[in-house]
């Protein structure tokens, strides 16, 4: 079946088979950013945005991107290197896999919660695993990364 | 692996119905339950397109769309602030919240599913279901029912005064429950609800009236029939052992959790 999408901005059209994953097409659309990690919808890995909300791509049906606005890690690159020198700054980067997942979802949480606190941050990005680490790094990473945010926010 | 041979976007609730009547056709939640499995599907029945995905607010009720998704119930405010923020403690825990803009209500309820969260915490509400060819039963009749090839159209949450706890025990943060428990006083009347047994949700009938008048009991009253009840459901509640707790465990923790549930309701309530 025929489905029209954007695709991190650009309006595309593409063939998809019924039991296609949305995971699956967006790595053949060179969106190598979405990774399998898990196969039980638990890891985040495959995060991305569909329609602005944060969804499993693991999960979604290809079909289902139908009309729909998607964006992945390769459509947040400037966001990514300015959020990423934070991770590599605290050291929480350790193998890298999980990480276009885990960045996906921290731009997620940045747009639904409001100054969020360490707790909220946590509850936020509990659906993303990381087997490096213990988190502790990362949400120094983005503890720090939104005080710099207000900081900037206020010299305005 | 999950393999579709056709998939349809219904255009309408009829037509949706009508393609559910044939043999290996199902209709579509979240997928996040489906797609785990190994199953032959020849039409899967995609409702997105109907505008179900969303929390109707009205003076008597909310009507709860098949498709909205559990962090949709998990952040509206009124549905919130009606259960004491109960419906958003029985969905928080569910794996992240990827998972839960995916995972529907429609999906959870119409499962019925041992491991229901969702199934538990619906049931101690004055819960009714709205299906497409039956219309609207009570939640507590739905769930006793086989499944068949019914569409469950909308969840329909009365706004009957209400004072609900939820509670569940977890091996580890975000995974299944090991027990469910959500307890409440529906206009003044008991209920108490216990899932993942492993088995489905089920209500706990007080057949010996431990808890009858609990509103106008003193305190130390409401202590002692909290503890009382807890201790009855556990001889009640049937458990069982699965992988990630043994049936002995199961049933300490009927009679610790519908304690403590009970408990809070009583605090509240002086």
């Amino acid at each position: 079946m025929n489905i029209t999408f954007w695709l991190n901005g650009k309006k595309k059209q593409a063939e998809v088979e019924p039991s296609e994953l949305l995971l699956d097409f967006l790595r053949k659309n060179s969106c190598y950013s979405v990774k399998r990690g898990c196969e039980t919808a638990n890891c985040g890995l495959c995060t991305v945005l569909m329609d602005g909300r944060p969804v499993l791509s693991c999960s979604m049906l290809a079909a289902r991107a139908d009309g729909k606005k998607i964006v992945t890690l390769e459509g947040m690159q400037d966001e990514a290197k300015e959020f990423g020198a934070f991770m590599a700054n605290e050291g929480s980067e350790q193998c890298g896999f999980c990480n276009p997942g885990f960045i996906m979802n921290v731009f997620a949480m940045l747009q639904e919660l409001e100054d969020p606190t360490e707790d909220e941050i946590r509850e936020y990005l509990s659906g993303n695993l990381c087997r490096c680490s213990g988190f502790v790094g990362q949400t120094r990473s983005i503890l720090k990364f939104l005080d710099y945010k207000k900081r900037q926010e206020e010299g305005k | 692996m999950l393999k579709i041979k056709n998939y349809v976007k219904a255009e309408s609730l009829a037509q949706a119905y009508e393609l559910n009547q044939k043999k290996n056709a199902i209709v579509l939640g979240g997928m996040v339950w489906l797609k785990m499995g190994n199953r032959n599907i020849v039409t899967a029945i995609d409702l997105s397109g109907l505008g179900l995905d969303s929390i109707t607010e009205t003076d008597e009720e909310f009507v709860i769309g098949c498709m909205t998704s559990l962090h949709a119930i998990e952040t509206h405010k009124a549905l919130n602030e009606y259960t004491g923020g109960a419906v958003r403690e029985s969905v928080r825990h569910i794996v992240g919240v990827q998972f839960r803009n995916c995972a529907t209500v429609g999906g959870s309820i119409f499962g019925r599913f041992g491991f229901s969260d969702v199934l538990t915490m619906f049931l101690a509400m004055d819960t009714w279901v709205e299906l497409y060819d039956r219309g609207r039963i009570p939640l507590t009749e739905f769930v006793l029912m086989e499944k068949d090839n019914d569409i469950l159209v909308n969840v329909i949450v009365k706004k009957t005064p209400l004072n609900t706890v939820y509670l569940s025990q977890r091996n580890n943060s975000t995974d299944f429950p090991v027990l469910t428990c959500a307890v409440s006083l529906i206009d003044g009347e008991a209920r108490t609800v216990i899932g993942a047994r492993p088995g489905k949700a089920i209500v706990v009938e007080d057949k010996e009236g431990i808890l009858k008048g609990f509103s106008e009991k003193d305190p130390r009253e409401k202590k002692e029939a909290a503890a009382s009840f807890a201790a009855y459901a556990a001889e009640q509640v049937v458990t069982d052992k699965n992988m990630r707790a043994s049936k002995e465990y199961r049933t300490l923790l009927v009679k610790i959790l519908t304690r403590r549930a009970w408990e809070e309701i009583g605090g509240r309530e002086s």
